[in-house]
């Protein structure tokens, strides 16, 4: 970023004079600092999963959660400043509960994607406000199906197979790839977040203690949003382990 | 709280009415006589008081005519918008939650009985009941306006589940020659829309070609053949 000190960095409202809003390149920066989220969207589902640094053994096991329930079968993750995250989770339920109140049904993950990313891009307009540091992964399974999107501090928003943000993403990518997402059971897919999460950690941050958090939305769940079973999350994360001592990151 | 359904403005155009929705395999009926009254004067005697929503929904409307012909309006913004802002057809079930919401949220200004049909790719065909209060309400067939009373029961006796197109037409044809037959502010013409996956058809029986049932004929006894009956409409010359 050569245009640093310029000037051009220091407000939202301001474009540097080959067309960019350093504060939101910047907001990204906030993404990429942060534990790795990933997603993944198979045929009957989709899985979430969070790989939390963990700040101080003192913490409370489960404290300051990165997956959050938005509706009763809308999953979110996030990555980068966590009271960031919390807000746009709090948003997008809102979001959620202003669409079912209109019409009586529950919503499809691209109407609230939609309304959210509205909600985002309003953050790089003005020079009052900071874009939000903080990327989401939205999963769901609604009526057209299983859903996997991720909201940008830009406000564009992607929709996915795979997806992932924060510290590891280029290594999550890269692992994603390698999977069959249209013959995958949301139960294999829950074993591949678990190993993925533990693959990128222990080739970014692996002197931190970590957290994984999966959770899901499939028929096993009754197509709501829930924490994995803790025999299936004790599982995955056996099998993660196990898979580490045979890989090799090239 | 008390819903007046006698009360209307002086000089409010009503639809004392009679209108029905009946669904099938693979689709909904929906009928409604013509008569638009003023008191006893009858402002318009062929009235279509079937209105298009969206593409496969339409609604049958009774009471107020300013009110309901207002409440069809916004709803069919409403719908136009829900089409645009998500890329997909609104349900039958979304549209008539917007009909119950305006019903139920103004329900001391409105006078208005509506029901709301079609086929949508969710559940295919449904039909809904937003009667005066502003419940909302999923039925295999609904009936309503002032016409509908006189006429439950036949309805009640009738209807069969299973129907396919041809029977259900029918029954709503029958029921609502019935229901005109006893109801002072329902006549006319019947106008009906058939609704399916494929589109709308409309059909339209005159006030000369109704169903006729009973009339009197078997209680006033068949007058003698013999006797001269005088023209009733003779002119003396």
């Amino acid at each position: 970023m050569t245009s640093i000190g310029t000037g051009y960095d220091l407000s939202a409202s301001t474009y540097s004079p080959d067309g960019r809003i350093f504060q939101v390149e910047y907001a990204n920066k906030a993404v990429e600092n942060s534990g790795t989220a990933i997603g993944i969207r198979v045929g009957d589902g989709v899985v979430l999963g969070v790989e939390k640094l963990v700040q101080s053994k003192l913490l409370v096991p489960g404290a300051n959660r990165r997956i959050q329930a938005i509706d009763r079968h809308i999953g979110m993750a996030t990555a980068g400043l966590l009271a960031d995250g919390r807000y746009l989770a709090n948003r997008a339920r809102d979001e959620s509960l202003s669409y079912r109140d209109t019409y009586r049904s529950p919503p499809t993950l691209s109407a609230v994607a939609d309304r959210l990313s509205l909600y985002v891009q309003a953050y790089t307009l003005y020079s009052s406000v900071r874009p939000f540091g903080a990327s989401s992964i939205l999963g769901a399974v609604d009526k057209t199906g299983p859903a996997l999107l991720v909201v940008e501090p830009s406000g564009v928003f992607y929709g996915y197979k795979g997806a992932a943000i924060g510290k590891g993403q280029q290594l999550a990518k890269t692992e994603l790839e390698k999977l069959k997402f249209d013959e995958l059971t949301a139960r294999e897919a829950v074993i591949e977040a678990a190993r993925i999460i533990h693959v990128v950690h222990e080739d970014a941050a692996k002197d931190k203690d970590f957290e994984l958090e999966i959770s899901w939305i499939c028929s096993e769940s009754n197509f709501r949003h829930v924490q994995v079973p803790s025999d299936l999350l004790k599982e995955a994360e056996e099998k993660a382990r196990a898979a580490l001592e045979e890989f090799a990151p090239e | 709280m008390q819903v007046d359904i006698q009360h209307l403005k002086k000089g409010e155009v009503n639809l004392g009415t009679s209108i029905m929705a009946v669904q099938f395999d693979g689709g909904v009926v929906i009928g409604a006589d013509s008569r638009t009254t003023m008191g006893s004067y009858i402002a318009n005697r062929v009235t279509d008081k079937l209105t298009h929503i969206h593409d496969r929904i339409y609604c049958c409307r009774s009471g107020s005519a300013a009110d309901t012909q207002a409440i069809a309006d916004i709803v069919h913004y409403y719908s136009q918008m829900y089409n645009q802002q998500y890329g997909e057809r609104p349900s039958v079930h979304s549209v008539a939650t917007l009909f119950q919401r305006m019903c139920y949220g103004n329900k001391d200004q409105l006078s208005a009985g509506i029901i709301v049909a079609g086929w949508d790719s969710e559940v295919g065909p449904s039909v809904y009941n937003i009667p005066l209060g502003g419940g909302l309400f999923r039925q295999p067939w609904a009936i309503g306006g002032s016409g509908s009373t006189y006429v439950y029961g036949y309805c009640d006796a009738t209807y069969r589940d299973g129907w396919g197109r041809d029977e259900t037409v029918n029954f709503v044809k029958n029921t609502l020659a019935l229901a005109m037959s006893r109801d002072g502010s329902s006549g006319g013409v019947i106008r009906m829309c058939v609704i399916t996956k494929d589109g709308v058809e409309r059909l339209f029986v005159p006030g000369n070609e109704l169903p006729k049932f009973w009339e009197g004929k078997e209680v006033i006894g068949n007058v003698s053949k013999a006797e001269v009956l005088p023209d009733p409409m003779a002119i003396e010359v």
